[in-house]
């Protein structure tokens, strides 16, 4: 069946199985790698884009629930004039990634939460940055996401 | 050139290999060590000449196989390493064009070719001891790693905490200065004036006075035709320009807006996704499949069935997995229906039991020193699984006699040999393109990379490009796992608080003594392994075997302390020599973490220091027990002695993530096995440490004693599980000695 949707503000239509998940449409069909394949069952957070505006793993999201709506990839956030989205930047200035195989869910999710918050509490990251990162890189996206929301970066201090 | 010696692995592979020659594990590595390939003579061998052939376009020059300069001033290195994600390859660029006095901002990386040419010298240098000049260059690489090296010698591997320490130091800093006297012999020549009147800075030869100065560029072509200095002299630390500087990556841009390419990434016109399924019991072989239900899922082209495994081929991934989970492929279980958890650690207790070890290691008459009543226990710690977040994916083609293939390997080089191998291609017929690694943690090394075997055997059969993922379900159920151990330590202390005699029977795969450093100052030692092999392939974890050593004597240590009376601190200080890194490492521990400060109720702490890779890390942790009876990490104060740091943020990321794997894995982590089958089937039931959880605090600190350099990726791990458990023993009184803790310290 065909899907129509908008992806990064562009509109598209998918030629995919109803069942099938958004990840493999937005990977395969639109070649659009930024999305990461991690577990398949919604688990690990690798895969996280934003529909509507809310975060979402797109490994477990059938492509027929997404008719109509607005999908927003790592590819994405950049501003129209490319410059990075400052949760980008403050990835960069904590020095984040390591593999990076996970950062850019990981940064689809932080996206989702100051944008929902403004300022995230840390109990707030603890909620929403469900994420997994075999890297361990944790503490760093606590500081960039305290950094990119203007938070003095006081609680990690062994995060450089 | 001479004859590669012909070798064999010794470790059980999972793949068949019907008639290959096994020649093919056997490289040019060998030779190009023997014909001594650093220095003057770099610059006739076959190997350097290659090397520029396939790096230098027009208007560029290469130096040295690793190293070109084009005369635009850019500076591009060659890294024999894949970065799997711990900054290894900016620390070597940094060390390189730090001697060449190289401008930061005009130095590229990339990735060397997979073949022979690009095989890791410097590696080969340090393994082979061969016209290194500097011994004790192999000191701290633990010895299976050496010898398994030795049987490979393909020469490009990543493991080992090697990269900065061996291709670093042996090669990239030489190189890089070799370069600098040839491009400042050129000047001198060029400006009519001696050499000595000469300095370099941001990829400029300068004379200062007479004002003139000369770009890398300009000096190139004619640089690149000299003879390169054997031995230069290297700068002195305290010259360092990028050396010790907090550089910023370089992979990291690509990293945060999804336009890095990793293995899982890669695709190439008409090509196909395929998924597969290994026997569930390791052993097992594929019986019957019917093939049906999976070609009337749309999408699906083909099924294949290998000897072990059956795979599906279709249009995309979504199709390839629906078609798979259709299908009820039937295995045998090589007769490894009976293997079991229980059944290992039954085995173990039995062996440690007979008391006839495969190995011995130690000093001092133990037995005469034990006592009659020493103090005994038992630990014990499961599989583990590496968990890297990007599933194997490898792309694979054959075409017009060709196989090419593409993806992220620790050892690109090897693991075109395994496709040479498993296709009987010659090896000039075979092309393995290196890509980005999502994380692999020891998982992605030759030993144990059936997927290369797989993919070349799917692409040798189809008329398209093949790109072959594991699902996550199959990268758990068929790893690489750190071994399931058990151990029981003895020791007796005396009344004067002092330990007269100590030892440690543990059983596993194989020997743990190449990669673990005991660094007690004991009279008596004694360490003893029995080796017991089930169905599971075990392997290099994240600072292999040091986590399960670490955890047995730290949290004994901890034990004896407290049936001493005595602070776990104090004492392990009292076995420590005087004046030792080790005394300080753990002085400077406890001293920046508040050893001995109140905590709240139901907080405690705990120490472990551990020595890995030639580098000593102590943990204190301070920690409580939720309300779900799981493990809660408050703080962590961390030392690090690993001689000297190349990058101190690269480096601290390092013992931060190496620190909450540790943690992670101690926590929760367990791979089980029943019926001879891996239980655990995705994340939902192999759950890894996530951010809330991790320690909101993390003080790290390095002390850079001048030591030989010791590794980074992997030495913060091993101290993490033993400071937790000792820590939660403060905290409630429960000792827990089988991992993982999960409830167990509950009250």
């Amino acid at each position: 069946m065909t899907i129509s949707t908008t992806v990064n503000g562009k509109a598209v239509t998918l030629n995919a199985e109803p069942d099938s998940p958004l990840l493999w449409a937005i990977r395969e069909e639109l070649g659009l790698t930024g999305t990461k394949f991690g577990c398949g069952i919604a688990a690990c957070g690798a895969c996280t884009v934003h529909v509507n505006g809310e975060p979402a793993r797109s490994c477990s999201l059938p492509v027929s629930e997404v008719a109509g709506k607005s999908i927003t990839t790592i590819e994405g956030i950049k501003g129209s004039d490319g410059t990075l989205h400052a949760v980008q930047k403050a990835w960069i200035a904590a020095q984040v990634p390591q593999c990076g195989y996970c950062q850019s869910g990981q940064i689809m999710a932080a996206v989702a939460l100051i944008e929902k918050t403004g300022k995230p509490s840390d109990d707030q990251i603890d909620e929403a940055m469900t994420n997994i990162c075999r890297c361990g890189t944790y503490p760093r996206i606590r500081k960039a996401i305290h950094a990119a929301t203007g938070q003095a970066a006081t609680a990690v201090e062994g995060a450089a | 050139m001479a004859d590669n010696p012909t070798l064999e692995m010794e470790q059980p592979t999972p793949v068949k290999r019907k008639g290959v020659k096994r020649r093919a594990f056997l490289i040019g590595g060998v030779a190009i060590v023997g014909a001594g390939l650093f220095g003057i003579s770099i610059m006739d061998s076959n190997a350097v000449k290659t090397a520029a052939k396939l790096t230098a376009g027009k208007g560029e020059h290469s130096f040295a196989t690793w190293l070109k300069i084009s005369e635009d001033n850019v500076v591009t290195i060659y890294s024999p390493h894949t970065d799997i994600g711990q900054g290894s390859n900016t620390g070597l660029a940094q060390m390189l064009a730090e001697e060449l006095d190289a401008n930061w901002d005009l130095v590229k990386l990339v990735s060397a070719p997979a073949e022979s040419a690009f095989a890791n010298v410097g590696l080969g240098r340090g393994f082979l001891g061969e016209m290194t000049g500097q011994p004790g260059i192999i000191n701290g690489v633990p010895q299976s790693f050496l010898s398994f090296l030795a049987r490979q010698m393909n020469l490009q591997i990543t493991g080992g905490s090697t990269a900065l320490r061996f291709t670093g130091q042996v090669t990239f800093q030489k190189v890089g200065a070799a370069t600098r006297l040839a491009l400042i012999e050129t000047a001198a020549k060029r400006l009519g004036v001696p050499a000595s009147e000469l300095t370099t800075q941001d990829s400029h030869v300068i004379h200062a006075k007479s004002s003139r100065s000369l770009p890398y560029g300009k000096l190139a072509a004619e640089a690149a035709t000299l003879s390169l200095n054997n031995e230069p002299t290297l700068k002195d630390p305290k010259n360092y320009r990028l050396m010790r500087q907090s550089v910023p990556r370089l992979d990291i841009p690509a990293k945060v807006d999804g336009t890095a390419q990793y293995g899982m990434d890669f695709s190439v016109p008409d090509m196909r996704v395929a998924t597969i399924m290994a026997a569930p019991v390791r052993g097992g072989k594929l019986t019957s499949v019917d093939e049906a239900p999976a070609l009337a899922v749309k999408g699906v082209e083909k099924v294949i069935k290998l000897d072990d495994a059956v795979a599906v081929v279709a249009k995309g991934y979504w199709a390839a997995i629906s078609g798979l989970r259709a299908m009820t492929p039937q295995f045998t279980d090589g007769g490894n229906g009976a293997i079991s958890t229980a059944s290992i650690f039954k085995a173990y207790d039995d062996l440690i039991a007979k008391g006839e070890p495969a190995g011995e290691a130690g000093e001092g008459d133990v037995k005469a020193a034990m006592g009659p009543k020493p103090i005994e226990a038992k630990y014990q710690v499961p599989f583990l699984h590496h968990a890297m977040m990007e599933p194997f994916a490898l792309t694979a083609h054959y075409k017009d006699g060709k196989l090419d293939i593409w993806g992220g390997m620790q050892d690109p080089l090897a693991s075109k040999m395994m496709a040479v191998d498993v296709s009987g291609l010659d090896s000039d017929k075979v092309t393995f393109h290196p890509m980005l690694i999502g994380g692999s943690f020891g998982r992605r090394l030759p030993m144990y990379m059936e997927i290369v075997s797989q993919v070349t055997k799917l692409a040798m059969q189809l008329p398209y490009p093949v790109k072959l993922i594991w699902s996550r379900e199959e990268e758990i159920a068929q790893g690489a796992y750190r071994p399931q151990s058990a151990a029981i330590l003895k020791a007796n202390v005396t009344a004067n608080k002092r330990i007269a005699a100590f030892s440690n029977d543990y059983a596993q795969t194989e020997s743990a003594e190449a990669e673990t450093t005991f660094i007690y100052n004991l009279p008596a030692v004694a360490r003893r392994n029995y080796e017991h092999k089930s169905n599971q392939i075990t392997g290099a974890w994240r600072s292999v075997n040091s986590t399960q050593q670490g955890f047995y004597n730290e949290s004994f240590m901890d034990e004896l302390a407290h049936a001493a009376g005595l602070d776990p601190v104090e004492f392990r200080r009292n076995h420590l020599k005087a004046d030792s890194r080790h005394l300080r490492v753990l002085d400077e521990c406890a001293r920046l973490a508040n050893w001995k400060a109140p905590l709240p109720e139901g907080v405690g702490r705990g120490v472990a220091i551990v020595e890995s890779f030639k580098t000593i890390v102590a943990h204190v942790i301070e920690a409580s027990v939720k309300e779900d009876g799981m493990p809660k990490v408050h703080k962590i104060t961390t030392v690090v002695d690993a001689g000297s740091i190349v990058n101190p943020d690269a480096a601290k990321a390092q013992i931060e993530g190496g620190t909450i794997m540790g943690l992670s894995s101690a926590i929760g982590e367990a791979v089980t096995l029943e019926k001879g089958a891996v239980q655990q089937s995705n994340f939902s039931d192999y759950p890894l440490l996530k951010l809330a959880d991790a320690p909101l605090v993390h003080d790290i600190h390095f002390i850079n004693s001048g030591a030989y350099m010791g590794g980074i990726g992997e030495p913060g791990v091993p101290p993490a599980a033993p400071a937790l458990a000792n820590a939660l023993f403060a905290a409630t009184g429960k000792r827990v000695r089988n991992l993982p803790i999960l409830t167990q310290a509950k009250a």
